[in-house]
């Protein structure tokens, strides 16, 4: 049974019911899920939930869905890892990684949002579901719409290298490679959706799909002991996984499983691609889109759709938003490597090296429980690295050429 | 001459189908309200309050306005308004 009321337009105010549809058709506002929180009070406790599969769906009342849940039974719940090593180096008393570059079955936080997309195209009947994408999300479409049996459409920009493609090829989705650039996509994309009755997760399912980017807070509450932390670091693109982790916090304080919230939201951005963080650090409410120049391509969304609600969600809670070149992501990646053996995605490396200028210029303080959301693998943007790691030592296979290199190796330390 | 108004899709029921419109030159909440008494609705669909809605972008000659004057950008003579919903995308 499901505790959905229905949709309501974020802006005006006005409900619609449950639909495969996102706009206002008023004001052009976006649609949101609305839920019936005494009835989903009375439904779970925190034991409940504790005896359930340690998946994403063990917060299925808080998910908007009306069935059982029907993909995605293996995802979700990575680890909270605490990471005293990092937190040494960059001089903060606690602090913890939630990990998802371990998402099953495509490692990268999509495949939370994607699960909750899919159950629900099953329970609209729709047989075709798609997206616009360049990376994780066509990865997360491509391998769940495999498993859960939709037809699948992929559209990409036809310029995307080879290499990033066959991660979503090896699942034998339909792709559809656009001669334009993202932009370009997405703006085919909506009319797509518009002339053809599928699935698209991140247009006419979006409501929907956006809900799944909660699970990553309620665990984080769960993980922690039932205890919400004091500060949250962030990554944006589009900023609506921030607002996301923040309304997870404020349901689990709104039905009774938080006793307590003080947590402050941070945003995390690249300069390249930064218009959220310009707008908070400038203290305005107006999102001034930018064309993005940036090696953390996951997040280069330069007109962010929830720009605007997720600085006020920063402002709000008393957070900040800080952005880092792309040195400060690459020395960032490779940090978190060597203190912590998680190898993060670039943005990951943005949300790290904004951290850690969050915490050196004091709007994070040293006391206190700190949590970085690392959402996506760094195998598969590997490029970004080449030229920045370490080399090998070559040697002949014999050990006195072993031991030479040895002793140099010795040496250096 | 006047000002030439875009109106977008879901809006043209309103301008009986009419993609192009004429405006009044002043500021944008006039024009707004002005065309409002010719298609009633209108600046319903647009405004609230004497400011524009927040997923409605308004440019004046492929300027957007909340990087004019917003509200009281003043239009002239010849100016090209277009009227355009912003459809909510993105991923992350």
């Amino acid at each position: 049974m499901g505790h959905v009321k229905g949709l309501k337009c974020r802006e005006c105010g006005r409900e619609y019911p449950v639909d495969p549809i996102y706009v206002c058709e008023f004001c052009f506002g976006p649609l949101e899920v609305a839920y019936d929180y005494k009835s989903i009070a009375k439904a779970i406790t925190r034991k409940k939930i504790e005896q359930r599969p340690q998946t994403l769906w063990r917060y299925r009342e808080l998910l908007p869905i009306d069935g059982e849940p029907q993909v995605g039974l293996d995802s979700g719940f990575t680890p909270l890892v605490k990471a005293d090593n990092l937190a040494q180096e960059i001089g903060i008393d606690e602090l913890f990684v939630k990990d998802d570059t371990v998402v099953h079955p495509t490692l990268s936080f999509k495949d939370r949002v994607v699960a909750v997309a899919l159950t629900k195209a099953k329970e609209f009947d729709f047989d075709t579901v798609a997206c616009a994408s360049t990376g994780n999300l066509a990865h997360s479409v491509s391998a769940h719409g495999a498993r859960a049996g939709f037809k699948r459409f992929i559209f990409i920009p036809a310029s995307l290298e080879a290499s990033k493609i066959v991660a979503s090829l090896v699942y034998e989705p339909n792709l559809i490679a656009v001669d334009g650039n993202y932009d370009e996509v997405n703006r085919l994309c909506s009319e797509v959706a518009n002339k053809y009755r599928w699935a698209f997760v991140n247009i006419n399912i979006r409501p929907f799909y956006a809900e799944g980017s909660k699970t990553i807070g309620f665990e984080i509450v769960e993980q922690m002991g039932w205890k919400a932390p004091d500060h949250i670091v962030v990554p944006c693109a589009s900023g609506s996984l921030l607002t996301k982790v923040w309304k997870a916090l404020k349901e689990f304080r709104q039905i009774g499983i938080l006793k307590e919230l003080d947590t402050k939201i941070f945003g995390a951005q690249a300069t390249g691609c930064g218009p959220i963080v310009t707008a908070v650090k400038a203290g305005t409410d107006i999102i001034r889109p930018v064309k993005p120049n940036t090696i953390a391509k996951s997040l280069a969304i330069g007109n962010p759709a929830d720009g605007f609600y997720a600085s006020q969600v920063i402002k709000e809670t008393g957070g900040y938003a800080e952005d880092v070149s792309d040195q400060e992501i690459i020395d960032a990646i490779k940090l978190l490597a060597r203190t912590e053996g998680i190898f993060a995605e670039t943005a990951g490396g943005v949300t790290l090296a904004s951290a850690i200028k969050l915490i050196k210029t004091g709007r994070i303080s040293r006391e206190g429980t700190t949590v970085i959301c690392i959402t996506g693998n760094g195998l598969k943007t590997q490029e970004a690295l080449q030229g920045h790691t370490a080399m090998p030592h070559h040697i002949k296979p014999s050990l006195a050429s072993f031991e030479e290199v040895l002793r140099q190796i010795t040496r250096g330390n | 001459m006047a000002v030439k108004v875009r109106i977008p899709t879901p809006l043209q029921r309103l301008t009986q189908g009419k993609e192009e419109v004429e405006g009044s030159v002043g500021t944008i909440i006039s024009l707004v309200n002005d065309l409002d008494q010719k298609y009633p609705g209108l600046a319903d669909r647009v405004s609230e309050n004497g400011k524009i809605r927040r997923f409605v972008n308004i440019y004046v000659n492929d300027e957007d306005i909340r990087f004019l004057n917003a509200e009281e950008t003043s239009v002239k003579d010849g100016d090209e308004v277009s009227i355009v919903p912003a459809i909510a995308g993105g991923a992350r």
